[in-house]
């Protein structure tokens, strides 16, 4: 039962000249604009890849004497510095990790749509933005200078990234929260659960892997952070173990000092150091994004 | 009577289009579309089975059925909508005016300018009204005030709109009513006079009152345009169309899947009120869906 | 007839008072942690502000307001005019503005609109990576490795716009010459770091663009770009917008790429091939050494540097607020 038509053929390609033409422009410079942004990643990884592999030997990264920087590279290691990186960040972790979890607990299941919660969650928000330097003057002033000399130490470095940490995890936390579905607070209620029980029982284990996550992505950010540790941590010759006494010194700070020295082993033991934290970073990366994955897996 | 929810095999008998064709002692206007054994799939579900039917010109031709039988999936299928959905694609041909649609060199853009939509929820875009309006005329290289405002005005007149709006043009379009933003989804649609409207149960979101306005609307413009309507309202298919189509589900047991079926196709008076086949007379009379 | 008399659920419970009013210790206790850590965020606020606004008073009592103004900066005879340094902060954040947000609003375009699902995992992985590289990493990198390479590009740029009127203020030479280590070299480094948070700030509003204005679009036979530029950007323009304020935020208070390449020189000039300074660069590179009034007014640019972050994080918050409201109330 075909139906003939008598009608002229309909012309139905695509729309002529410009409007095509437009559209195929602004796909491709939406593709060149991606493009651009691959450059400086692939060009940066390379060089520190490149340069930093053959600084890059089991002294440099545990020997516990710091050289300075004329001397070429061989001599002494960065020991100091990773030690003081992984702990000072982890200290930091330490103290973030838990309030910014228990700042995003208050604005979500305790504060409610009172003022003060939405004045604290605005302003977690905010302070995401404030510059790391200013931590660490913050923490130089208040703790730095009370304490005199002494107050240089790790310590006070933990301190710094403690607050550039905590309005990360509390947002990261915050935003983990919100996702965990109301009924499963009410069937804990149901059963006459207190609201600290119910949070500490159902909502955060519900809400943990991505509260891990963002956590981990806080501390990668934290660790590679150098502004809060310049006037908190001081600098050293040879490893200090002790975070809470005595200066020290991280990674970051040692690629700065070295960058603008112009000796050959001081820039070779910068892209040493730059080669281990962007290790550390992506490996921090890598794991965060497994544990969402994994997570999400089971909870969809 | 009861009717035993029928399990059939997936060939079905003579189509209804057939059946229609030789009540009505032939054609009457020129088709604009005829489906052809058409299957829809997302992904490897098969939505819709085998349908084919013809829509012809200057006509209002009302989709009915219950949920999940397809229809909107069929009406979609009309001006390529359904490319927009990861993983769909169609067995079968559809042809617009003898040009197939799902034909490679056919662009969706050039299809969908001559084969207009109007949705279930109305959509205007978060600008004024005027520029609403004047959005489709834009992106077809109509730059010049006097005519965009021509073309606007024209279009809200025929959408029943501009007594309403014409001295808040520039006021945005999220501050009307639920009846008048679908009005002006059709003012919209009127304004890149288009061949076709395909409305996806348009007044589904909306108060009678503005639905008898839209309703007054289609008949108006019927004369210039065709018109497919899916509708889950049977009051209004028999109020405002001429031919009406009826989908049903099709379960396999065996299987377990289901799938939609056109089950009967013809001038709306004689399927509401002279079914021909028992499933429809379930339905119109109310007995199922 | 019976008469039951029905058991108080209460009391015959063996527990103290189970229907008590008064909620545990150890609820009321968690309580009261949580809101402490919330508060804690407050406490720090304000203890920057007041902090630096103290250490800072001593300089703002010889220098005033016009100590901000100031464009001379001269240590050894207790100058310390601010003006310089936001400048410089200001200038080199616009420049990572103008090179990273049609970068950044095109990826993010790119990833909602145009790639299929399955490619779009893969470039958000290379915008995470590209986020997480320490900002020391970019400092160090662009130093040792761009400034040298870019130097030679500047000066033929130079001597290409010498003479050209608006161009040669820009791009020309100045007197000493151009230097790889500029106003514009930090600019472009921080433009690579800003980009991945505006992109993923601007995916997120634009994604939340209803699809059925999509389908609006495409309905009236509109290709992608306008349907883009209809449905998409009207949704999404303030949220765009704020996201744009938080990169310059970001921008402005990056301290360490900054310090080792904007050159560390103390000018205010239109020239962008020259060495620069910012306040955190300058406050990263010679806090060490400093003291008394010239600590003081480091400190001092710290809290000029904070006060100007807050206030650019308000306004994006601000923007993104009023267009929510005004879109649901309509």
């Amino acid at each position: 039962m075909a139906v003939v038509s008598n009608q002229p053929t309909i012309d139905l390609r695509e729309p002529g000249g410009w409007r095509r033409s437009k559209n195929q422009i602004a796909t491709g410079l939406m593709y060149f604009a991606f493009v651009v942004i691959l450059v400086p990643l692939g060009l940066v990884i390379f060089e520190v890849i490149a340069k930093g592999a053959k600084a890059i030997s089991w002294q440099f990264l545990t020997s516990s004497t710091v050289p300075p920087n004329v001397m070429p590279l061989g001599q002494g290691g960065m020991g100091a510095a990773v030690v003081g990186t992984l702990e000072i960040t982890a200290f930091a972790a330490l103290i973030a990790v838990p309030l910014g979890i228990l700042g995003a607990v208050y604005i979500n299941e305790y504060g409610g749509r009172t003022w003060l919660s939405r004045l604290i969650s605005f302003m977690s928000d905010v302070m995401v933005g404030v510059p790391s330097i200013v931590m660490g003057l913050f923490i130089f002033t208040v703790w730095v200078i009370p304490h005199g000399l002494t107050g240089l130490s790790g310590l006070a470095g933990s301190f710094a990234l403690a607050c550039l940490m905590l309005p990360l995890v509390i947002r990261s936390a915050y935003e983990m929260l919100l996702l965990v579905p109301n009924h499963l607070r009410e069937a804990s209620y149901a059963l006459g659960a207190t609201k600290s029980r119910v949070t500490l029982t159902v909502v955060l284990p519900s809400a943990v892997s991505g509260i891990v996550s963002g956590s981990l992505l806080a501390i990668a950010r934290a660790a590679g952070e150098t502004a809060p540790l310049l006037f908190t941590v001081g600098a050293v010759e040879s490893t200090n173990t002790n975070l809470f006494s005595g200066a020290t010194t991280a990674l970051p700070l040692q690629i700065f000092s070295n960058a603008l020295s112009p000796y050959t082993g001081a820039e070779e033991r910068a892209w040493g150091c730059a080669l281990t934290l962007i290790v550390i970073a992506f490996i921090l990366l890598f794991v965060a994004r497994i544990v969402t994955a994994r997570f999400t897996r089971y909870t969809r | 009577m009861e009717q035993p929810e029928q399990k059939i095999k997936l060939t079905l008998p003579e189509t209804s289009t057939a059946a229609a064709a030789k009540q009505d002692g032939g054609f009457t206007g020129a088709s604009v579309f005829d489906a052809k054994n058409v299957s829809c799939y997302y992904g490897s579900f098969r939505a819709v089975t085998d349908v084919s039917l013809t829509i012809y010109e200057n006509e209002i031709t009302a989709f009915i059925g219950p949920s999940g039988c397809g229809k909107t999936t069929v009406l979609r299928t009309l001006n390529r909508m359904n490319d927009l959905v990861v993983g769909a694609h169609i067995e079968g041909d559809i042809y617009y005016r003898g040009a197939s649609l799902y034909d490679r060199s056919v662009s969706p853009t050039a299809v969908r300018r001559r084969i207009g939509m109007v949705f279930q929820k109305p959509n205007p875009f978060p600008k004024s009204i005027y520029d609403n309006v004047a959005y489709g005329p834009r992106i077809n290289g109509i730059r010049s005030k006097g005519k965009l405002d021509e073309i606007v005005e024209r279009s809200l007149r025929q959408a029943a709109l501009w007594d309403e709006v014409k001295n808040r043009l520039n006021k945005s379009a999220l501050g009307m009513s639920g009846g008048q933003q679908q009005r002006l989804c059709i003012a919209r649609t009127l304004s890149v006079e288009p061949d076709v409207i395909l409305m996806d149960e348009p007044c589904s979101a909306l108060d009678p009152i503005a639905t008898g306005k839209i309703e007054d609307l289609m008949h108006e413009i019927k004369s210039r345009y065709t018109i497919v309507i899916v509708t889950h309202n049977m009051q209004q298919a028999t109020r405002v169309s001429d031919r009406t189509a009826f989908y049903s589900v099709l379960r396999d047991d065996k299987s377990d899947t289901r799938t939609g079926v056109l089950v009967e196709y013809g001038r709306t008076q004689q399927v509401f009120e002279d079914p021909h086949d028992a499933r429809t007379q379930a339905y119109v009379t109310g007995r199922v869906g | 007839m019976s008469t039951d008399v029905q058991a108080d659920p209460a009391k015959s419970a063996g527990s103290a008072s189970p229907l008590s009013q008064r909620r545990p210790l150890g609820d009321r206790g968690f309580q009261l942690l949580a809101l402490c850590a919330g508060l804690l965020v407050l406490a720090i606020l304000i203890g920057i502000a007041a902090s630096t606004a103290q250490q800072g008073s001593d300089w703002f009592s010889t220098a005033g307001f016009k100590g901000i103004f100031s464009t001379v900066w001269d240590v050894g005879n207790n100058q310390f005019g601010m003006m310089a340094f936001v400048f410089g902060t200001v200038l080199t954040s616009v420049i990572a503005i103008i090179i990273a947000v049609p970068v950044s609003v095109s990826v993010a375009l790119l990833l909602t609109e145009v790639v299929p699902r399955r490619w779009a995992q893969p470039i958000v992985t290379i915008i995470d990576l590209l986020a997480v590289v320490p900002s020391v990493v970019w400092g160090l990198w662009g130093i040792l490795v761009l400034e040298p390479w870019i130097e030679p590009i500047y000066a033929s740029i130079a001597s290409g716009v010498n003479g050209i009127p608006v161009l040669d203020n820009l791009f020309g030479e100045s007197n000493g010459g151009v230097s790889g280590a500029s106003f514009f070299t930090c600019g472009l480094i921080l433009s690579i770091m800003i980009t991945p948070i505006i992109t993923s700030l601007s995916r997120e509003v634009i994604a939340t663009v209803p699809a059925i204005d999509k389908e609006g679009a495409y309905a009236l036979g509109a290709t992608r770009w306008e349907m883009i530029r209809g449905a998409v950007w009207p949704h999404s323009q303030s949220g765009v917008v704020s996201a744009i304020l938080v990169g310059l935020g970001r921008a402005m208070g990056e301290t360490i790429a900054a310090a080792l390449v904007i050159g560390s020189s103390v000018q205010v000039t239109s020239h962008l091939f020259v060495p620069g300074y910012s306040i955190p660069a300058v406050i990263a590179n010679e806090f060490g050494e400093s003291s008394g009034e010239f600590r003081s007014a480091l400190i001092g640019l710290g809290l000029v540097l904070f006060v100007i972050t807050i206030i650019v994080n308000l306004v994006a918050r601000w923007i993104v607020g009023r267009s929510t409201r005004r879109s649901r109330g309509a």
